[in-house]
């Protein structure tokens, strides 16, 4: 740029420029913000400082230059007051002095200056702000414009939702008015939508909705909480009704009180009635559609837990099985509906539990007046309606049952246990016949426990030795000396101690354990007798031995008792063998067969319990008997030293019994002698022996030892 | 009140917003009269203020430079607010042409301010996101696919983490940002703190609470652990203005008077 034109010649002094334009960034720096380094700052205001110098060299650019740094200025972001401010004011301070050599002749050049870079920097400052705020207003509509559209697009999406739905969707205020609800919904219900928006929540009361549900609703609406999830029966606007899963929710306001709640509920009426129908398959018995085990165990429990009160007749039908299988399973089943109508017929009126509990077993559950007369009442009403006949194609069907009643006070509030007594007592009903009740008797059932216990552990107490045998000496009545001793067997059980033969012996015969349990019994006094006739000979005391009818009965036992003989070395004249009356005729009616061949062992026979069974005297007369016991009730009734009637009857009974054995040629040992004076008279009445408390207790082979040897 | 997407419900510019109060602070007129308000009360509460506020753009202007003299050449400007005067597209753009840009900003009014000024400019791009969800703003910057992750990336966070509370885990977003960051990538930190802070700083701080954010003051070491494992660039985490002025005349003898730190770490992580 040439200095032509320039007042005085002047020109611009580049280190002047430099310096004003070092200054000029340093305070702009200092008086606002400047988005660039301080080099870069300081580079663009030279290039001004430059601009402007040489304007006020030439006249006629002066203005225009100076707009164009104002609007500059803007652009580069020096817009703060103050430091336009410092710009015009140092354009006439200071630039002349420093850059150009001074203002003079210049100063209207540097007002004109001044004048048109404030008014570049205003024009420009003002189209910047004008562009600014038009964009930034822009920029806020369309930030809104997009969020209204989302909005739009949201609710859009919403109403799609809401109008859509498979479920049905409403809302309603606080107050419950119902503001809007989908198609689903009204159709769910049976209205129309216009008629909903009508509605109040509180019109769709059901009758069976459940306990709390509205209070529910109420702390929901009052804020208490976000949602609710239950399943509710509404009416439909025809009357019937419709099940809902339904979810509500409460929307807020923005400060939190309640504005809205949003139901949401879905038709689950099928699937509730399949729920019910199989939940009645699960608790009824598909064939006579009562009440199955499960249902019963259920109420039974309910009600033991409840009352505590409550009586079981268990009824099994008699002879069931003959029906089902002479007459096919069809009539059985169609007999067994015919029962369980009858039987929940003979109840209804109770209300009482009638179920079927599997196969031909039947329940009545009382609840209430359990008591033993309404139970056998009950009872004899299940009968009755079992007994009368049942007609089913061409066949007339007659048909017991039996009943174990049972009652809760008896048993205790177990439901297990009470069916267990119920099944105990309905075996002894049956044990008693056809067409029975039995009531449970606690002390019977303890018996038959006890019962079952020994029964059980019997096989084993004879694998385990358990067994021992005691001896009661059996002597003369005309010397006292002791003749023989009947072995007696004694169980020492591991837990309840000794047992007399009185509660296991029966047991053994029902299983026929007995047939082991006499051979070791025989085997085992024919042992000891060995001994006390090596150690006594000259006593010769015979050991009698009890056989059992069983044992009798069996052929073998001649080949035992032999072998016993044999491998004992007893001689077979001290072995006796005591058989009932009963046992003696045997089953056929006739007396064994084996009799005779024991006979001929040589062994000796005594018909034991003489009077209590049926003898017939024929046969006795031949029979290889040798001696008879007299039973003990004849003995009892002789006491000597009360001459009353029956003391006579008894006594004369004693002395034709003794007179009839003797005709015989019999012996006859009188049993169960325990006073002198019974001894006393059964003497006088010519009885040979006697056996007793008398003459000593049952005791052990050792005690009986003892004795022999003088003790 | 927000829609399910996260978008608010309305725009209400009856409320000032934080990023046209910054533009006031800084000159610029995208601001309505209740920026103005809010800003002129803060500022005559805190006359540090507006030189705070024009303090953390040259710090950011200078950590950008540092970054763009490192090689980075892409950047993803978290915060952003509404970028008018030396923003970083511009800075990035002058220095290297095929500087890349991504700007992330919480207000939808910035961002489509953003957006307007920006159209055009096929090396930028604009996303409405909050920092506390970082996942998305990756995600949605990953779908831009202007800003290449496999390379190293400048990500700036200038004065915008102290507006997420403890309670939203700011450790944890910036953690999921360095993860995300390949090695070679540097991250810039400005962040307003209460060390060396006079009262009526504090107390300003509530008053910020008039825009729809409160700011979190924070200790030299709670924002330091902002930079997880980086290496943390010289001269540290130090008052914006002590952070590589451009002169020394440019620091005052009181640099704390702006009460924020600033601070850029490198990502030196071989393994990636």
């Amino acid at each position: 740029m040439s200095a032509v034109g320039a007042p005085g010649g002047r020109a611009v002094d580049p280190a002047g420029a430099h310096n004003y334009a070092t200054e000029w960034a340093q305070a702009v720096r200092r008086l606002g913000f400047v988005p660039m380094s301080a080099a870069d700052t300081e580079r663009l205001l030279l290039s001004y400082t430059l601009r402007l110098a040489e304007a006020l060299l030439h006249a006629d650019e002066v203005a225009p230059v100076a707009a164009e740094v104002g609007q500059a200025l803007v652009e580069a972001h020096l817009t703060e007051p103050d430091m336009i401010e410092w710009s015009v004011r140092s354009l006439a301070d200071r630039l002349p002095d420093q850059v150009l050599g001074g203002s003079t002749g210049l100063d209207d050049r540097i007002a004109v200056a001044q004048g048109a870079l404030a008014a570049g920097f205003a024009r420009a400052l003002r189209d910047r702000t004008f562009a600014q705020q038009e964009r930034i207003a822009r920029s806020a509509w369309q930030a809104r414009d997009d969020v209204e559209r989302a909005l739009r697009d949201s609710e859009a999406r919403f109403r799609a939702v809401f109008r859509g739905a498979a479920i049905g969707i409403g809302i309603a205020d606080v107050d419950g008015q119902i503001i809007d609800v989908n198609q689903p919904f009204a159709d769910m219900l049976g209205y129309s939508i216009e008629e909903m928006r009508q509605l109040n929540v509180t019109a769709l009361f059901h009758h069976d909705d459940a306990p709390g549900m509205w209070e529910l609703y109420g702390e929901l609406i009052e804020g208490k909480h976000e949602s609710a999830r239950v399943e509710k029966r509404y009416y439909r606007k025809d009357g019937t009704s419709v099940w809902t899963d339904l979810a509500v929710s409460l929307i807020r306001h923005d400060d939190g009180r309640p504005r809205f709640t949003i139901a949401v509920a879905e038709d689950i009426t099928q699937r509730y009635e399949l729920q019910r129908r199989l939940r009645f398959q699960a608790l009824h018995d598909p064939l006579t559609e009562l009440p199955n085990r499960t249902l019963f165990f259920e109420t039974l429990s309910r009600l033991l837990s409840a009352s505590g009160r409550v009586g079981v007749c268990f009824l099994d039908l008699d002879g069931f099985k003959a029906i089902n299988d002479s007459l096919g399973h069809d009539v059985g089943d169609r007999l067994l509906m015919t029962i369980a109508r009858r039987l929940a017929g003979c109840v209804a009126e109770y209300g009482y539990l009638v179920a079927r509990m599997g196969g031909d077993e039947f329940v009545i559950l009382v609840d209430g007046d359990a008591g033993v007369d309404n139970m056998i009442a009950v009872a004899e009403l299940a009968l009755t309606a079992v007994s009368a006949p049942v007609f089913i194609d061409d066949h007339q069907l007659m048909v017991s049952a039996s009943v174990g009643i049972v009652a809760s006070d008896l048993v205790g509030t177990s439901a297990a246990e009470l069916m267990k007594a119920a099944d105990t007592t309905l075996y002894w009903a049956k044990a008693e016949g056809r067409g029975r009740w039995a009531v449970y008797d606690p002390e019977r059932s303890a018996r038959d426990i006890a019962r079952s216990t020994l029964l059980a552990g019997l096989p084993v107490a004879l694998d385990r030795d358990e067994f021992v045998l005691h001896y009661q000496p059996i002597v003369s009545l005309l010397d006292g000396r002791m003749l023989a001793v009947e072995a007696l067997v004694r169980w020492q059980h591991p837990e309840l101690g000794l047992i007399g033969p009185d509660r296991f012996i029966g047991l053994a015969e029902e299983t026929g354990l007995i047939v082991r349990l006499g051979e070791w019994v025989l085997r085992q006094a024919c042992r000891d007798a060995r001994r006390w006739h090596v150690d006594f000979p000259e006593a010769r005391l015979v050991v009698s031995v009890n056989l059992a009818a069983r044992q009798a009965d069996a052929p073998v036992i001649v080949d035992t008792v032999a072998d016993a003989l044999s491998s004992s070395g007893l001689p077979a004249e001290l072995l006796q063998l005591e058989l009932t009356e009963s046992a003696v005729m045997g089953s056929g009616g006739e007396p064994l067969r084996t009799l005779y061949r024991l006979a001929e062992l040589g062994v000796r026979l005594a018909v034991d319990d003489f009077g209590t069974g049926y003898s017939n005297l024929a046969y006795l007369r031949r029979l290889p008997i040798t001696c008879l016991k007299l039973a003990a009730p004849f003995v009892e009734g002789i006491r000597g030293d009360e001459p009353d009637a029956a003391d006579h009857r008894d006594e004369r009974i004693v002395d034709a019994l003794v007179r009839l054995a003797h005709a015989l040629e019999l012996w006859v040992t009188a049993e169960a002698v325990e006073t002198e004076p019974q001894a006393e008279r059964l003497r006088a009445l010519r009885c040979d022996s006697a056996q007793g408390r008398l003459f000593g207790p049952p005791a052990p082979a050792a005690a009986i030892s003892t004795r022999l040897a003088g003790g | 009140m927000q829609q399910p997407d996260g978008a608010p419900i309305e725009i209400d510019l009856s409320r000032p917003s934080a990023a046209r109060v910054y533009d006031y602070f800084l000159g610029g007129a995208h601001n309505f009269e209740v920026d103005r308000q809010l800003a002129d009360q803060i500022a005559a509460m805190t006359p540090n203020l507006p030189a705070t506020m024009r303090a953390g753009r040259e710090f950011l202007r200078r950590a950008v430079r540092v970054l763009l003299d490192a090689g980075i050449d892409q950047f993803l400007d978290i915060g952003s607010g509404i970028p008018t005067v030396g923003n970083v597209h511009e800075v990035a753009q002058a220095a290297n042409p095929q500087a890349r840009v991504v700007y992330v900003d919480i207000d939808p009014v910035a961002v489509a301010h953003s957006r307007q000024l920006l159209a055009g400019n096929e090396s930028t791009g604009v996303i409405h996101a909050d920092l506390r969800d970082p996942q998305r703003i990756l995600a949605e910057t990953r779908a831009l696919h202007l800003l290449d992750f496999d390379r190293p990336l400048g990500i700036l966070l200038a004065g915008v983490v102290h507006f997420v509370p403890d309670a939203d885990r700011p450790g944890d977003i910036l953690a999921t940002l360095r993860a995300a960051a390949a090695p070679g990538s540097h991250l810039v930190i400005s962040h307003s703190t209460f060390e060396d802070q006079p009262q009526e700083m504090l107390d300003a701080q509530r008053l910020s609470a008039r825009t729809s954010t409160e700011i979190t003051l924070r200790s030299r070491a709670e924002i330091t652990s902002f930079f997880g494992d980086w290496t943390i660039l010289e001269p540290g985490v130090v008052h914006m203005e002590l952070w590589r002025p451009d002169s020394p005349s440019d620091v005052a003898a009181d640099a704390q008077r702006f009460g924020a730190f600033g601070a850029v770490a490198r990502n030196d992580d071989v393994a990636g």
